[in-house]
């Protein structure tokens, strides 16, 4: 009855996609810490050499040292002592390299993450509106939270397991080769079916893992959607329906779990027991040739080599344990370069935002420090001269059509004129076109044809830090930052003191509930405000605007019921707050609506009506129904 | 907790079982099989006897054989019993959620069962299969080379048992240390998570105010916090490795110096020496693995401990002993009730309300936020308990009734109401799972939410979102309506149910009931005037008690709270809202 679409598309990696994620993540790993990251690999190589040192040196143990002294009369400790002292020292060497590349390794994968976080960070806040219109906000949390963290696991533990296995491979193949040829032979041809056993299973598994990871993604959706609505779920006594539904998701999600770490687990043993046997070749093919002595193998040779044929197959093991993680951690790499790749805000303005002073003969020249006056600093590419305008807020739509894709346009034709000062109301139904409209003077989404100037100028050559400097925005659904109430109404204005952010407050009548909180202007907020109500949410992003103070308002009112007294508030605050600024609202309220200078009534994404009240109801149209509609019964 | 947590195993109990056992038996094998490369060394090679080495690499063969099989048959039983035992803890959980009464549920965030419910259990699910195999596998492992080195030399033993104490100690204070400081990483890294959350969720906000720069600077420094802690812990953890070499070394030239004494006197074979490396090698190795059992145990212990906050919630609400299964009428009385959300500190939600309403009757109930209006109305289908006084319904006491035969005669259309993903049809189905479409149509027709379904290309088959997010706040309201209405109640509580449909829509909808369901008592919520003004009668809370209970016209004359929403209300706080045509 009820589908769920999954949240997590895992996708097959391929080898080809797993080595192109890898390698990106060591160019991002070696791009600021090249030289630590080259000491590691020399540490590793250091390290790994001084292993195959040791089991070499078990050569020169048993056949120069241990079997002349069972033969000699009386036997002469002094070289054995020499040759132990010297590999006391390479052993030495051997744990300064390890600690070393242990250390630095933490630096650089810790490193690494927090430069990936900040930039993941950086880049998202860099993205349009459109992105996150368009994405899910779990999803996008999700490569936050799951995703970087299993690339955290490739970096500090893959990666630097990846580098010493192939060093070991290689020292070890290296070694055996001087020993014996023929052996080194067959150890490579038993390489090679661990190679494929390990490829055939981990591709298993990793099909196992992603179907797991949809799986998840599935009871994850089903319980967030449940868990929201267990109220509901009460109210309908539909608990053993829901719980029936959910055995279902939760047994396909045992399974697939199952399966994809059956075959991770396999894994290890298969690798493990295949190198035994590879043993077992070598001790009887060696023996015959040692014994048969066909190459010049002695038995010290021989029984060293036994030794390298362990650490020779223990990489390709060691390698198979780190395939699950990779292959997990390609998706959550795929996810996380998306992002990074995504397209951020264009932004082609070059007219700027400036404090200006007013001069004798009304010109207006630039200066530094806040004067309240504000200026565009228009320079002209022409004949390289500057010209300021002065701020005040007069904004003209000129025919501006506008869809959110190019197919669909869902604004057209909107031809509006606001003068300084005016206060323009659009009302009409959901979807309309209301909220879109102001999405558009901010830039937040760019119109497909038309034109919106601001103070007479294009505002796609306005920069969009400054165009939407100069606007002040008040939401229908507040949202507030972790930190004390000062901080968030200084959220305006970063360079407001105490007593501007209080002044705005008193504005926005939030002062009175905030002088009766625990801390009063100290107190912490957290959880987006979830200790305040709605209504004393609205207050405080009044508040937030106005110690911006911009010359233009885009208020939202909100619909939501809070109770009269409180709405009385917010009401008035906002009033005062549009006191002498164009300001466009999105009108909910009669009061609002009744004493706007203009007041636009949409449908289906055109102005079918257009004045001012008294205006509107002389016309007896869409503006009349609505208003005698809710005076019916009001 | 523990006992909680294990009490989930169930069904998997039989492979928790064989798992430990399998992986014990590849142990030996693992542990044996050095002895016979002994063999091959000592009795084949050395001696230079080809028959004995055929022999010992066929007894090789046959246990590599017998390991593989072994270890696969462990790794698979693992992956059963630990993906079993996830799936037990997730589906008890839900179990037990359902249990749950509304003060159990107004206990947990939804964000907090979510993550319970998959993060969580996901940590204990690789941690149990840790235990199966790895706790059992190290101790094991150890024990056995252990054993076969005091077997091959007793005396040559001593050295490392000098050395596994060292490195013990060694490694406990390394991870002990590091385990500390890890606990603290997490808490940095949700916050760190929470921050990032909220700028998604503010987006708007955010470039609205042009806060890009300094968002990314409060970002930067937050992981910069995260960064040094993180450093600080894993680079305790580094010197793991080193430590471990550092041991593993001096045991190897120890030996090798004792060795070649012992060989020369006779005691040992150079073939034992070599066997005696790799016990050396396997015993570190365990004890290197156990220290990181320890370390993950630890770090799920969290999460161990936040399942079982969940599975062992009781739920407060039961049914009695002989339940009522009928609610005869929709007669309501409050007997003196008093209510507060948190029993015993005296923070009264609400103080001693006595209400009598009659079967049929349209009630109205106003106030401002925070004065008991839903509260009240959720004493009625008892989705809590009065903390004193009575409530009855039909003439008995609430606490008399089945609670599914009560929420099925009482009808409560929540504040905060949600849609689930399906169809309109689905959502509509929950209210009677056997509805028939007519009957679907005919509460929609009550609801007034027929004008919009009629409208959506697919009519009743319109698929609804996940939360509803692809119908309008009014939209939703009036299905949410309907759906209650196909229950056919006895009582029906509309709790600031319509409150984003516009007032003349609001009307109509009052309308249907006056003439649909008469025989229903009626409550309704409001937070405007016109909604409650043409109700039998309104009561007017205030700060949890009953400040007046009366029509809509001696309540102007006589109730100053009641005038004063009046006259705000009058004077343009309505709503001006979505009329006829939708979207």
């Amino acid at each position: 009855m009820r589908e769920n679409n999954s949240k997590a598309p895992a996708s097959r990696a391929g080898v080809k996609e797993m080595s192109h994620m890898l390698g990106r993540v060591v160019g991002y790993m070696t791009r600021y810490y090249k030289w630590p990251f080259l000491i590691v690999v020399l540490c590793i190589l250091g390290s790994s050499l001084v292993t195959r040192r040791g089991t070499l040196f078990m050569q020169t143990l048993i056949d120069d040292y241990i079997l002349p002294l069972t033969q000699a009369a009386s036997p002469d400790y002094g070289p054995l002592a020499h040759a132990l002292t010297v590999m006391a020292c390479i052993y030495a060497v051997g744990i300064i390299c390890s600690y070393t590349y242990n250390r630095i390794m933490v630096n650089i994968s810790q490193g690494t993450m927090k430069r990936l976080r900040d930039e993941l960070f950086s880049h998202m806040e860099s993205l349009p509106i459109r992105y996150f219109d368009t994405h899910a906000h779990g999803d996008i949390m999700s490569v936050y939270t799951n995703d970087v963290d299993t690339l955290r696991q490739v970096i500090s533990q893959s990666i630097p397991q990846v580098i010493n296995a192939s060093i070991t491979f290689i020292t070890t193949l290296f070694s055996m080769i001087i020993l014996d040829i023929p052996l080194t032979i067959i150890c490579l041809v038993m390489v090679c079916v661990m190679v494929f056993v390990t490829s055939r299973l981990s591709g298993k598994s990793g099909l196992y893992f992603a179907r797991q990871q949809k799986d998840l993604g599935t009871v994850n959706g089903y319980i967030e959607e449940m868990m929201e609505g267990q109220k509901v779920v009460k109210v309908f006594c539909h608990e053993d329906k829901s719980l029936e539904q959910f055995k279902k998701l939760n047994n396909q999600l045992r399974d697939s779990a199952c399966n994809a770490n059956k075959f991770a687990n396999v894994m290890m043993p298969i690798n493990a027991n295949l190198g035994n046997i590879c043993y077992v070749l070598c001790a009887v093919v060696g023996a015959v040739l040692a014994l048969g002595g066909f190459s010049g193998l002695t038995v010290g040779g021989l029984v060293s080599f036994l030794m390298l044929c362990k650490s020779f197959t223990q990489p390709v093991t060691q390698l198979s344990q780190q395939m699950n993680s990779i292959v997990m951690a390609t998706a959550g790499a795929e996810r996380i370069f998306d992002m990074m790749d995504e397209e951020p805000e264009a932004d082609n303005g070059y007219v700027e935002l400036v404090n200006a002073r007013e001069n004798a003969d009304g010109t207006l020249t630039e200066c530094s420090e806040r004067t309240g006056i504000w200026a565009w600093k228009h320079p002209h590419s022409a004949d390289g001269t500057v010209t300021y305008t002065k701020l005040e807020g007069d904004v003209t739509f000129n025919d501006v059509d506008f869809g959110y894709d190019d197919k669909k346009i869902v604004l057209h034709n909107i031809k509006l004129y606001a003068t300084p000062g005016q206060k323009i109301a659009f009302v009409g139904s959901t979807g309309a076109g209301k909220t879109t409209i102001t999405n558009l003077i901010n830039r937040f989404y760019d119109i497909q044809d038309g034109k919106i100037r601001y103070d007479d100028i294009n505002i796609n050559k306005i920069k969009k830090a400054d165009l939407r400097r100069s606007l002040g925005m008040v939401l229908q659904d507040t949202h507030l930052f972790t930190g004390t109430v000062m901080d968030n109404i200084r959220y305006g204005r970063l360079d407001a003191t105490d007593e501007e952010c209080i002044a705005a407050a008193k504005l926005a009548n939030a002062h009175g509930f905030i002088k009766h909180l625990p801390d009063g202007y100290n107190t912490m907020l957290t959880g987006d405000g979830s200790n305040l109500s709605q209504g004393q949410r609205q207050l405080l992003a009044i508040a937030r605007a106005a110690v911006a103070d911009p010359p233009v308002l885009i208020l939202d009112e909100a619909t939501s019921s809070i109770d009269t007294r409180t709405e009385k508030l917010v009401q008035d605050g906002m009033d005062r707050l549009m006191k002498g600024r164009t300001t466009f609202v999105i009108a909910h309220r009669l009061s609002t609506v009744q004493n706007s200078d203009c007041i636009m009534v949409l449908e289906q994404g055109r102005i079918i009506e257009r004045g001012n009240h008294d205006q509107l109801m002389e016309e007896k149209g869409k503006y009349y129904q609505l208003y005698t509609g809710n005076a019916i019964s009001a | 907790m523990i006992r909680v947590l294990m009490g989930q195993i169930k069904q998997y109990r039989r492979v928790s079982i064989i798992t430990p056992l399998f992986t014990a038996l590849e142990v030996l094998m693992e542990v044996l099989i050095p002895f016979v490369t002994a063999s091959i060394i000592d009795k084949g090679i050395e001696a230079g006897d080809m028959g004995q080495i055929y022999f010992y690499g066929a007894i090789m063969l046959v246990m590599a054989f017998l390991s593989l099989t072994f270890g696969a048959l462990a790794g698979k039983y693992a992956a059963e019993a630990s993906s079993g035992f996830a799936c037990n803890l997730r589906e008890a959980m839900y179990e037990n959620i359902q249990t749950f009464s509304f003060s159990n549920i107004d206990k947990f965030s939804t964000a907090g069962l979510v993550t319970r419910m998959t993060t969580d259990v996901t940590n204990m699910q690789n941690a149990y299969q840790m235990c199966l195999r790895i706790a059992v596998r190290a101790p094991l492992m150890f024990l056995c080379s252990m054993i076969m080195c005091l077997f091959i030399s007793p005396r040559l033993s001593l050295i490392f048992l000098a050395a596994i104490v060292v490195l013990g100690i060694a490694l406990f204070l390394i991870m002990g240390g590091a385990t500390k400081i890890f606990t603290q990483v997490f808490h940095r890294y949700d916050d760190l998570n929470a921050s990032v959350q909220e700028n998604v969720s503010a987006i708007r906000v955010v470039k609205a105010f042009v806060r890009e720069s300094f968002e990314n600077e409060k970002f930067s420094k937050a992981a910069e916090g995260l960064y040094r802690l993180s450093v600080k812990a894993e680079g305790r953890l580094a010197l793991n490795n080193p430590v471990m070499m550092l041991v593993i070394y001096s045991c190897m030239i120890a030996l090798s110096w004792f060795g070649a004494h012992f060989i020369v006197i006779g005691d040992l074979t150079t073939g034992e020496l070599t066997s005696m490396f790799s016990y050396v090698m396997s015993m570190l190795m365990s004890l290197m693995m156990l220290s990181m059992v320890f370390v993950m145990i630890t770090m799920s212990s969290a999460s161990g401990r936040r399942i079982a906050e969940v599975l062992t919630e009781k739920a407060d609400l039961t049914n009695p002993a002989n339940p009522v299964e009928e609610v005869p009428d929709g007669r309501i009385d409050f007997n003196h009730v008093s209510f507060s959300y948190k029993h015993g500190t005296g923070e009264e939600t609400l103080r001693d309300i006595d209400l009598h309403i009659s079967s049929g009757e349209t009630v109205g109930i106003i106030g401002g936020t925070g004065c008991g209006k839903s509260s009240l109305v959720n004493l009625i289908s008892r989705l809590y308990d009065v903390t004193e006084g009575q409530v009855m319904v039909g003439g008995r006491d609430v606490k008399e009734y089945d609670m599914d035969a009560l929420r099925n005669q009482v009808a409560v259309v929540l504040q905060k109401n949600v849609l689930f993903s399906g169809t309109i049809l689905d959502n509509l189905r929950w209210g009677r799972e056997d509805a028939t479409l007519e009957e679907c149509e005919e509460v929609c027709r009550q609801a007034c939410a027929d004008e919009f379904i009629e409208r959506f290309p697919d009519k009743y088959d319109t698929w609804i979102e996940q939360g509803g997010t692809n119908v309008s706040g009014g939209q939703k309201q009036r299905l949410c309506i309907a759906r209650a209405l196909l229950k056919k109640p006895k009582v029906l509580i509309l709790d600031d149910s319509t409150s984003a449909v516009d007032t003349a829509t609001d009307a109509r909808i009052r309308a249907a009931f006056a003439r649909k369901i008469p025989g229903t008592t009626k409550i309704i919520i409001a937070q405007r005037i016109s909604s409650v003004q043409d109700a039998d009668r309104i009561l007017v809370l205030d700060d949890g008690q009953v400040s007046a209970f009366d029509t809509h016209e001696n309540l102007l004359k006589t109730n100053a709270i009641y005038q004063e929403i009046y006259e705000t209300q009058q004077k343009g706080g309505g709503d001006f809202d979505q009329p006829v045509p939708e979207a």
